[in-house]
């Protein structure tokens, strides 16, 4: 190996909770050569942030590292002093977090954060710094480079808050930058634009970078080689090309298989059948601000149909439409070919129960301050009226029809369940009301991959048992492909497209729909290279969707 | 002139002590990290601290010292650092008592109790002991009249006590040990029950604005903006001098209008609380689950919105019971509170205030109306750190 930047050995690290020291990290050992990239790949709580943060000398609170050595450019950054590290950081070695837009001060503007370090550590005055940030906004495609810098972090989007971000961190040149999650938050059009601004950075510079991620297809894209964590044990490591096409370790092969997940596709449906649901011409609006134009689709029993768009295309809104929350201006919601009421608090007890929600985020869809018992017991009784031991029998078969056992788990509070429990807990929530429809909103998407796998099977499996009707909110395109049979592409509050999965995933398609369906990752590493090669920086994600907007006006 | 510059001398000294002891901490400890990384700040608040240290220790000496003029110029500072050490040692006991006996529910949470914690609980339990109990504690009757006036605190012949009186009598002779005995019953039971009373208006009404919201929530929104746009006591004052009108001679009758009074006064501070907290609960999506349900309001104000609610509503009706608790105080030093002749902490102040002229050189005097004015202090502090421990636990909880 050439010229070693970062040397890891046996780093241990420590976390205090309940007053005694667990371990987080156990040994972990890598070199990374200047100009080389690493993925660090592995489920929550794997510590690939804390490996990450360590690489930078660092540990957040309530943390500290053990054991073992990190030493960057000969320096031991373990042992050393408070002041050589404050010399390194920001310096030669800079840090990019996941959610860009609560990394970024709101109270300045970008180019004053950009700045900031130059100026602290030396490097150049600040109006040379200025004029090398506008430059890296255009290497990095900002749109506006001569402006957008003196913009406050919340008048500009997601995505180019994270690009910005990146940018800062090249501020100071340095030999060493740690990604965090940094496309994580962001739609596919979005991530595609960023992870090749980022590649292109980081090769242009010769910059050696740490790339944590759970996503295995934009690891593929971005490393050069690959190192999988799980629970704080190293389980292997390999250049990414061999990794992808040979892994060793059955954990690694089992993170490959999940994406094979696929359910066959169902018929399609006889136009004469009454459809379980019914969204026919719904115009709706926040306030005076249209969201929803006009959209019409069917869901059938026994089917999933899913919704999908990038944020802001309206499908949550749609959900909203549905149960009531949001009374659409115009057009109605039909219920087994009977019109609903538009407003929830006019609909009555049957109606309300036949239409169920599973939400995104387990964490708020759950009173944290009641047991899991008392969740799942309350439908139970406010709609079946069961009361005393045959409530609690009924849990107890809801819990067993999740796969929790219910003597472990009936007395337990939300957060005394790992995220994937919690979940299913919200959908043994919603299966207590005994309904015809359930809508999923993005259920699976703040899941590890791996369990997200386990909640999409148990979702068919509830399916196939009870012949509910799913609609299923995501802007996941392996979710869709892995459980749909009908899909509903919106976009700008407008559906685009639909029709049964297996035509949707076959050209020739709309241009916005081909746009989606090409921004996702896949797991060969040449993916971006070659999308970059046949399509060229300006026809993928936001860009090309800007072009398609210019193109077609209205 | 030359006090500023013996100001800046002695900073500059401690500022050098400071550069000293970190670098024989770094010299004797072989440059350990604590050492290495350590501000200069951070060493001159060391060397600093070490210095009141050493001064508190000498002035506790002088304290003791059998020249009486010194001993009495130290008088309250060796009363309080053995306070200090007392309080400190009967929290210790307390918690290591709690350990061991009783049901393993208490014991356990004995176990995790900070020592402030348990110095906060035990003088509330032995407030509310002493307020339950008073009838049989106090050695006399609060309206009761005694021979002798003005007997000092300490029951120390020589100085002017009487070992019959150990914590003396006041200007017209009433036992100062039974009225402060039965001040507790009456002006922490007052405060109770106002502070309940505060925070069922104040609560409910949060809750409900913040559930509802629309005009509702306006109307009582800007109800609210228009009682806190008066100052408290003020409004308080006034208030009471037309209740005081109304009662008449039922002397009962007002304090009862002082509760009311207090009451709607201190709920707005908690209407304001609770439709913040209410408001960002909520917009989880839990609420808007059991709204989809079809639950019915009260089942998810007090079901749903009431139990994530606790933590910040804990925390204040711990602030909000000693603020009424000066409320009340306050308005009795000022005449309109609880009248005589009930016995209640902050009548006592006022009658006795003028002894406080007293402290210079005879220290016992002058301490008649710090007992009283001491036994509010000392509660206020225990519901303080009662409240802090319990919000640290319910906050650990959701971690």
């Amino acid at each position: 190996m050439a010229d070693t930047l970062l040397k890891v050995r046996g780093l241990k690290i420590e976390g205090r909770s309940d007053e005694t020291w667990m371990p987080i990290v156990n040994g972990i050992n890598f070199d990374l050569c200047r100009g080389e990239v690493l993925g660090l790949i592995g489920e929550s709580g794997a510590g690939k942030s804390t490996v990450g943060l360590a690489a930078m000398g660092f540990t957040r609170d309530g943390c500290r590292i053990s054991g073992g050595s990190v030493e960057f450019d000969g320096i031991d950054l373990v042992n050393a002093a408070a002041r050589t590290k404050r010399d390194l950081l920001g310096r030669r070695i800079a840090y990019v977090a996941q959610s860009a837009a609560a990394s970024f001060n709101p109270a300045h503007r970008l180019i004053d954060q950009h700045t900031e370090a130059p100026v602290q550590h030396g490097v150049m005055p600040r109006s040379e710094s200025e004029s090398d940030g506008i430059e890296l906004y255009r290497k990095l495609r900002l749109p506006n480079p001569n402006e957008i810098g003196f913009r406050y972090p919340h008048q500009v989007s997601g995505g180019q808050l994270q690009r910005a971000m990146t940018a800062m961190a090249m501020s100071c040149r340095p030999d060493l930058i740690v990604f965090d999650e940094p496309t994580t938050a962001l739609d596919v059009t979005t991530q595609i634009e960023v992870l090749a601004s980022i590649r292109k950075i980081v090769e242009e510079f010769d910059t050696a970078a740490i790339y944590i991620t759970h996503d295995l297809a934009v690891v593929a894209q971005m490393a050069d080689k690959i190192k999988v964590l799980l629970k704080g044990d190293e389980v292997e490591e390999a250049d990414t090309r061999e990794m992808l096409s040979n892994p060793k370790e059955s954990y690694t092969k089992s993170l490959w298989a999940v994406r094979s997940f696929k359910r066959p596709q169902k018929p399609a449906v006889q136009t004469a059948s009454v459809p379980v649901v019914s969204v026919q011409n719904v115009t709706a609006a926040y306030g005076k601000v249209p969201v929803l134009h006009n959209v019409s689709f069917d869901m059938h029993a026994g089917r999933t149909v899913a919704v999908v768009g990038e944020s802001g295309s309206g499908k949550s809104t749609v959900a909203r439409c549905i149960t009531g929350l949001l009374p659409p201006t115009q057009g109605q919601i039909e219920l087994d070919g009977v019109p609903l009421p538009s407003d929830y608090r006019k609909r009555d007890k049957s109606q309300l129960r036949q239409a169920q929600m599973i939400y995104q985020m387990a964490d708020t869809a759950l009173n944290p301050r009641k047991t899991i018992g008392e969740l799942i017991g309350r439908p139970v009784q406010f709609y079946m009226g069961l009361t005393g031991s045959e409530r609690r029998k009924r849990v107890e078969q809801l819990l067993e029809e999740i796969e929790l056992e219910p003597s472990q788990y009936y007395n337990r509070l939300p957060s005394e369940l790992s995220g994937g429990q919690k979940q299913r807990v919200g959908i043994a929530r919603a299966l207590a009301a005994e309904p015809k429809f359930i809508i999923c909103d993005e259920v699976t998407s703040a899941l590890d991959q791996l369990v997200a796998e386990g909640i999409l099977k148990l979702l068919a499996r509830l399916q196939d048992e009870l012949n509910l009707t799913y609609m299923f909110i995501t802007h996941d395109l392996a979710t869709v492909r892995s459980i749909a049979d009908e899909v509903v592409v919106m976009k700008e509050g407008r559906v685009v497209e639909q029709g049964l999965k297996e035509e949707m995933f076959r050209p020739p398609h709309r241009p916005y729909t081909d746009l989606l369906l090409s921004s996702v990752p896949e797991m060969d590493p040449d993916w971006l290279t070659n999308l970059l090669k046949d399509r060229g920086v300006d026809n993928i994600g936001d860009a090309a969707l800007d072009k398609m907007e210019n193109e077609s006006p209205g | 002139m030359s006090n500023l510059m013996l100001f800046v001398a002695a900073i500059i000294g401690v500022l050098g002590g400071g550069w000293v002891f970190r670098f024989l901490g770094r010299t004797f400890t072989g440059n350990k990290p604590y050492f290495r990384d350590m501000g200069l700040g951070v060493a001159f608040g060391y060397v600093l601290g070490a210095l009141l240290l050493i001064w508190l220790i000498w002035a506790y000496g002088q304290s003791h010292s059998s020249d009486l003029a010194t001993a009495n110029k130290f008088f309250f500072l060796g009363k309080a650092v053995e306070g200090f050490f007392l309080f400190a040692a009967a929290a210790w006991v307390f918690r290591l008592f709690g350990r061991y006996v009783g049901p393993d529910g208490s014991r356990k949470i004995f176990r995790s109790m900070p020592l402030t914690a348990s110095f906060g609980v035990l003088t509330i339990l032995i407030y509310a002991f002493v307020a339950i109990f008073a009838a049989w504690l106090a050695p006399y009757g609060q309206e009761e009249i005694l021979s002798s006036a003005n007997i000092v605190p300490g029951g120390n012949p020589t100085v002017g006590g009487n070992p019959e009186f150990p914590l003396g009598t006041d200007q017209i002779g009433r036992d100062i040990m039974s009225r402060l005995i039965f001040g507790a019953q009456n002006t922490v039971g007052i405060a109770f029950a106002t502070t309940c009373l505060a925070f069922f208006i104040g609560g409910s009404l949060g809750f409900l604005a913040a559930t509802l919201q629309g005009w509702l929530d306006q109307v009582l929104s800007r109800g609210v903006d228009v009682l806190m746009a008066i100052p408290s006591l003020i409004f308080a004052l006034l208030l009471m001098t037309i209740a005081s009108a109304w009662a008449g001679s039922e002397k009962g009758l007002l304090t009862y209008y002082m509760i009311l009074i207090i009451a709607v006064i201190d709920s707005t501070r908690v209407f304001r609380l609770a439709r913040a907290v209410g408001l960002n609960i909520v917009v989880m999506d839990y609420i808007e689950a059991a709204k989809l349900r079809g639950e019915g309001l009260s089942y998810l104000i007090f079901r749903e919105i009431l139990p994530n609610a606790y933590a910040p509503l804990l925390a204040e009706f711990g602030l909000r019971f000693c603020f009424v608790f000066l409320t009340i105080a306050s308005l009795s030093f000022l005449g309109v509170g609880i009248q005589p002749p009930t016995a209640d902490w902050g009548t006592m102040v006022r009658d006795l205030a003028q002894f406080i002229n007293f402290a210079g050189f005879a220290p016992q005097v002058a301490s008649a109306p710090l007992l009283a004015a001491g036994a509010i202090a000392l509660l206020t502090v225990a519901v303080n750190f009662v409240v802090d421990w319990m919000l640290q636990k319910s906050s650990g909880l959701k971690e």
